[in-house]
């Protein structure tokens, strides 16, 4: 038995390689992992691929909860950029967004380009929702809109697409190789969803600059980097292959997933 | 002379002869590895994610203009220079060096969790997320497998979930990892029979389910998980929570492994074969 039996300096040392063991996680042996290209990268995100399958199947057209009243219990958190610097935002901001259109291009057989009163002319739809930003923090609020199905249907989409693509009017990046304005895109499944609304309204007050005036998009089952503000375009696409780095977007050219239901 | 005096008796003065027995099942012993790995991923790519917003709160959402924080590990930059603090139900406590404020080669960084205890080693949400969902299809699907595979060989009703014998025998083994004393048997003992279904039971469908309550999407699958656990936020703290129980299970698995005697427990667990004690009563 005495083989077994411990005495304290070894069981002091048994802990201490305990611990150790949790610091060798120290080591930055996995930061080549940050390599967007890196190969162990490339599979681990096919995780995102099964996520979304998953997440399609199993929540088809549901929707996301929606709160009540009492559940605002603060402004919507604004994020990111929060005022555009741009001189043709600015303009249009000056002149309180009289000047500004939404164009509607790509694979649709009707491109529209619509201006805010027309966009509130149009059925709108308003919910209370749960914002979740990537980061990890939620924020409840309302907001007011009109439901992207209902402007697709107008500019008649044509079959062969596949993704909405959001083009905005804020620059998010300044570059050596010129500036880049934020964009994302979703699949047209959460397009047509009956929760996804061009928001031009929020907690019953005209949606403010910080949050995304003259229009923001709602995508309500995917977290926040996926529902671009400041939107000046919407473009129907059947691949990414041709915009940017390929991705689908800002955040997703930078390694971000593109799926973000989860 | 009573059965504990008794047993006492032939631990102390009888080294008992021991045979090997094969222990583990190659399901046990697989999983196990796997769930090691995925863990060990899970935690790291789990403290960069959260240094993306190192605060938890309770309730549904984030209180920035009413305070519902529970958890803030943060700097105060009003000192000169900026001191890391660690502040749980309000109670603050110094931690620069580790937490908030820690050191990577020589600068000081502001950072919730230190360069050493993530991946990758640098604040890096969009690949900490890569690699923290790519476990966590890895740590459930493993759970799906050996909960199959264990109800199915009996292995979960068998070895793992205690019996109304192990509850009995709790004082009595707890008294004997206070003393370290350690009997080598087919079986688990009551205490690590505890810690294993509370793993497989109870922390690892917890972490998961917290996980998923994160998700927006799952939410439309499953609102009734938001309404279980309290809201997204109360799910977060959770998910966290759980993390720390399971950190604090490894470190104990490891010393108890340690003390036990580390080759015999690491070959039964690679190979399945484990030098038992004797028995020393029917």
């Amino acid at each position: 038995m005495s083989a077994f039996k411990l005495n304290r300096r070894r069981f002091l040392s048994a802990g201490a390689l305990g611990a150790s063991s949790l610091a060798l996680g120290g080591c930055d042996v996995f930061d080549g992992f940050a390599d967007r290209a890196h190969p162990l990268r490339e599979f681990m995100t096919g995780a995102n691929d099964l996520t979304y399958r998953a997440q399609r199947l199993l929540a088809g057209n549901r929707l996301a909860p929606e709160f009540s009243e009492s559940d605002i219990r603060q402004p919507q958190r604004p994020n990111g950029v929060t005022r555009p610097e741009d001189d043709d935002y600015q303009a249009l901001l000056a002149n309180d967004f009289r000047d500004w259109r939404l164009e509607v291009t790509g694979l649709v057989e009707n491109p529209l380009s619509l201006s805010r009163e027309q966009l509130m002319a149009m059925p709108s739809r308003t919910q209370i929702t749960r914002h979740d930003c990537v980061e990890g923090w939620s924020c409840i609020a309302k907001w007011t809109g009109v439901p992207l199905a209902l402007v697709l249907e107008h500019a008649r989409v044509k079959p062969t697409a596949r993704y909405v693509m959001f083009w905005c009017m804020d620059t998010i990046e300044r570059g050596l190789s010129g500036n880049v304005r934020y964009s994302s895109s979703i699949d047209l499944i959460d397009a047509r969803h009956p929760q996804t609304i061009l928001a031009y309204g929020c907690n019953n007050e005209a949606l403010a600059v910080a949050n995304g005036a003259p229009l923001r998009v709602r995508v309500e089952r995917q977290l926040g980097y996926k529902m671009p503000k400041y939107l000046r375009r919407i473009e129907l696409v059947d691949s990414f292959a041709a915009i940017g780095l390929g991705k689908g977007g800002y955040w997703e050219d930078r390694g971000y997933d593109w799926y973000a239901g989860i | 002379m009573s059965d504990v005096a008794q047993d006492e008796m032939a631990v102390a003065h009888e080294p008992p002869a021991r045979r090997l027995i094969y222990r583990q099942s190659i399901w046990t012993r697989v999983t196990h590895w796997v769930w090691a790995i995925a863990l060990f991923f899970l935690l790291l790519s789990g403290l960069n994610i959260f240094n993306a917003h190192p605060t938890l709160y309770v309730g549904r959402d984030s209180g920035f203009q009413y305070d519902n924080a529970v958890l803030k590990i943060n700097a105060d930059f009003n000192q000169t220079p900026a001191a890391g603090f660690v502040e749980v139900l309000g109670h603050r406590v110094a931690t620069t060096g580790v937490f908030g404020i820690s050191e990577h080669d020589g600068e000081r960084e502001f950072r919730a969790f230190p360069h050493w205890m993530t991946i990758p080693s640098f604040y890096d949400l969009a690949t900490a997320r890569v690699v923290h969902f790519f476990f966590a299809w890895v740590l459930s699907g493993t759970l799906l497998v050996w909960l199959v595979a264990s109800l199915l060989n009996g292995h979960a009703r068998r070895d793992v979930v205690p019996g109304r014998t192990d509850l009995r025998r709790l004082p009595r083994d707890i008294a004997d990892h206070l003393r370290l004393r350690f009997r080598h048997t087919r079986d688990y003992n009551p205490l690590q029979k505890l810690s294993y279904a509370g793993v497989l039971f109870v922390a690892f469908p917890l972490i998961i389910l917290t996980g998923l309550a994160m998700s927006p999407s799952f939410n439309a699958v499953a609102p009734f998980l938001l309404d279980l656990f309290g809201g997204r936020q109360t799910a977060r703290t959770i998910h966290f929570v759980t993390m720390l129980a399971l950190v604090l299970f490894v470190v104990v698995h490891v010393v108890m492994v340690l003390a036990a005697g580390p080759i015999n427990e690491l070959r039964s667990i690679i190979t399945g074969w484990y030098r038992a004690d004797e028995e020393t009563r029917p």
